[in-house]
């Protein structure tokens, strides 16, 4: 059904080396299934390939997902790309095999939010509700 | 369903019925272990005459860390090892590559060349051991870094023994650490294959690995099915190539998850050997009957490990553990209760190798073989397992083969829809997971784990550069040179690549080289 507002569009990406793409696969469909706009740009990219792809599609949320231990040198590398070509407006959150200490550490960095294994969608879904409450996302 | 709403079909999928009786066996013939088709193990004295190797896969920061933890396990009653090296490595890059930042020794130990390589095993005797390396891509320049590392410690490769993963199908299926387009992939599997038929012939040339298949989210069923059918493929490869198949079918080895489900693992295992040994027979023509016989390491399941409350993951690997050798497995790694927040401290990778020692040496599990055999349930689960995986050889075959079945997606979108179906049963609570959906706790207390030095990454980095820098330049260009010329011909790779080694070229350069015959693959995302 039409909305005035356009659904939240979010550029999900696997950034790093490793290739473990289950839980980025299941969250993309959770938060389409959910009615967002999801964009999955596929394996390895670099945090310059993410900012580009998320200014290209203009969208409001990327969501990172790495297994490789690499998430303290890469998540702030997407942070920092995003200060550098003025994009700061975006909300970056993630997830993967990242230890609790490493978590504070992240948001200090940036990101918005980090969500761990075993997390239920519903709360990933959840929360970006109340991080765009305004925009309308269409129900399927 | 039961009456409070959970599952009772395996974690898979597969609907049980309360009770399975004589009737579930109509007209079976007695079956022994160390026969054909083995469905009760491939040694007629079970673990009798041998136990299972006890095999931790390790490595991590660089080569003299990953050296010292291999020695401290090699100490602590470890039988064999098992090389886990970090991104760059698995990817084919060297420490110092601009896409290697933040990876260096994270997930594994940092192998740019053979004097890493050479640091690894110092002072571990290689013709007294057995190794097995996790490596797919680059697997055909690790191999050969390792028998270099040999040659210089008077090691002939002729009494090497171990494995090496060089499974690359299942990359493009599951793990996703391609490089190489398919084709010119299978051509490196085939030329270490046939190599090492001549040349290593103790070695295990592939770990043919359900394991990654499983892990991203496959059922029981798929991984069964997938991986078998990848073997298959491996083996029209080396037919292909002229090969015959009793001169590297027992060579071949395998590679499954010991996943949480314990009756269905079991039965996993029994089918994989029964399927195997029929297709070796009736459909290959193999007549040794070593060609016959399905090896396999087994990996407890990463998956089913969480990190809430995570002192319940030894319970889970120990369940899991209990699985595989129920199910005849010939070597075993156990997962660590840590793994799920980064690499595992000494202290939980030894609970995680004492968990075995329990189980072959308290429990009495390991003195009657198949112990599990005719068991009514047990039976009929392998013979369904069977008869899934045989439904998925024809739908395979339909689409024209594994590679075929790769490029159009098909395995990746029976394992994502497989994933995502998991993961809506647990949201529903439809299948419980302690302490994740169900017997929580509010407040974890933090547990130790294992941190990188982050200066780890420019130091590793300074040493590929020395090693640039000391080598003899004209003998590692002029190797260089040749693995170009002959990648772009037919010649078998497996001795331009050691020229390279020997010459100190680094794994990148080395890489780099076949890529610019080859090119690189990319894959079409899937969600």
């Amino acid at each position: 059904m039409p909305t005035a507002v356009r659904p939240v569009r979010i550029i999900v990406a696997k950034v790093g080396l490793d290739g473990h793409d289950r839980g980025v696969k299941v969250v993309a469909r959770a938060l389409r299934d959910a009615g967002y706009e999801v964009i999955y740009t596929g394996l390895r990219q670099t945090p310059e390939m993410v900012v580009d792809a998320a200014l290209q599609e203009d969208a409001q949320v990327v969501g990172l997902s790495i297994h490789s231990g690499a998430h303290m040198t890469l998540f702030p590398a997407v942070v920092d790309e995003l200060k550098r070509r003025k994009a700061t407006d975006i909300v970056v959150f993630g997830g993967g095999i990242i230890p609790d200490d490493d978590i504070a550490a992240l948001k200090k960095r940036g990101v918005a939010e980090i969500f761990t294994p075993g997390t239920p969608l519903q709360e990933i879904v959840d929360w970006l509700r109340k991080r765009f409450p305004d925009e309308k996302t269409p129900k399927r | 369903m039961r009456d409070d709403g959970i599952e009772t079909s395996t974690i898979s999928g597969i609907p049980l019925r309360p009770l399975y009786t004589s009737q579930d066996l109509p007209g079976r013939a007695e079956e022994y272990p160390g026969q054909f088709p083995y469905t009760r193990g491939i040694h007629p004295s079970g673990y009798r005459g041998r136990l299972w190797t006890m095999r931790q896969f390790s490595g991590f920061a660089t080569a003299e860390e990953t050296n010292r933890r291999y020695k401290y396990l090699l100490a602590n009653g470890q039988t064999g090892l098992s090389v886990a090296f970090d991104m760059p490595t698995l990817m084919g890059q060297d420490s110092d590559a601009p896409t290697s930042r933040g990876e260096v020794g994270h997930c594994g130990v940092a192998i740019d060349s053979l004097a890493d390589m050479e640091a690894l095993f110092d002072g571990i005797p290689l013709g007294e051991i057995t190794t097995s390396m996790t490596i797919n891509s680059p697997a055909a320049i690790l191999l050969c870094m390792y028998i270099a590392v040999a040659e210089k410690q008077g090691v002939q490769a002729s009494s090497l023994g171990g494995t090496l993963q060089n499974d690359i199908l299942k990359e493009f299926i599951a793990q996703k650490e391609f490089i190489f387009p398919p084709a010119p992939s299978m051509r490196l599997v085939v030329d270490s294959i046939e190599y090492c038929a001549a040349e290593v012939p103790k070695w295990n040339t592939i770990s043919i690995s359900g394991y990654h298949i499983r892990e991203a989210g496959s059922t029981a069923a798929q991984e069964l099915a997938f991986t078998l059918a990848d073997g298959m493929a491996y083996v029209d490869a080396c037919l292909e190539r002229g090969m015959h198949i009793d001169d590297f079918a027992s060579r071949l080895s395998f590679f499954f998850d010991a996943h949480i489900d314990f009756f269905e693992e079991i039965a996993k295992f029994r089918a994989a050997r029964r399927i195997w040994a029929r297709w070796m027979r009736e459909r290959y023509g193999a007549q040794q009957e070593r060609s016959w016989k399905l090896r396999f390491h087994t990996q407890t399941a990463g998956v089913s490990l969480t990190a809430q409350q995570p002192e319940l993951n030894i319970a889970r690997t120990a369940i899991e553990a209990l699985a595989a050798v129920l199910g005849g497995t010939q070597s075993l790694h156990t997962n660590a209760m840590d793994e799920v927040f980064a690499l595992p401290t000494d202290k939980a990778a030894r609970l995680a190798l004492r968990t075995q020692q329990l189980l072959a040496y308290e429990t009495g599990v390991a003195n009657t073989i198949d112990p599990l055999g005719g068991s009514y349930f047990i039976e009929a689960l392998t013979d369904e397992m069977e008869r899934q995986a045989e439904a998925y050889f024809k739908r395979i075959d339909e689409i024209g083969g594994v590679i075929p079945a790769i490029e159009v997606g098909f395995f990746q979108r029976e394992i994502a829809d497989a994933a995502f179906r998991y993961q809506q049963e647990l949201e529903q609570k439809r299948r419980l997971v302690v302490g994740v959906n169900e017997f929580t706790v509010d407040d974890e207390p933090p547990i130790d784990i294992l941190r990188i030095d982050p200066r780890l990454e420019s130091e590793q980095s300074e040493r590929v550069r020395q090693v640039r820098r000391k080598r003899d330049q004209a003998e590692c260009s002029n190797a260089l040179n040749g693995l170009r010329k002959a990648a772009a011909g037919t010649d078998n790779l497996m001795p331009y690549i050691l020229d390279a080694v020997r010459a100190y070229a680094t794994e990148g350069e080395i890489m780099h080289a076949m890529i610019e015959v080859f090119g690189t693959y990319t894959e079409t995302a899937v969600v």
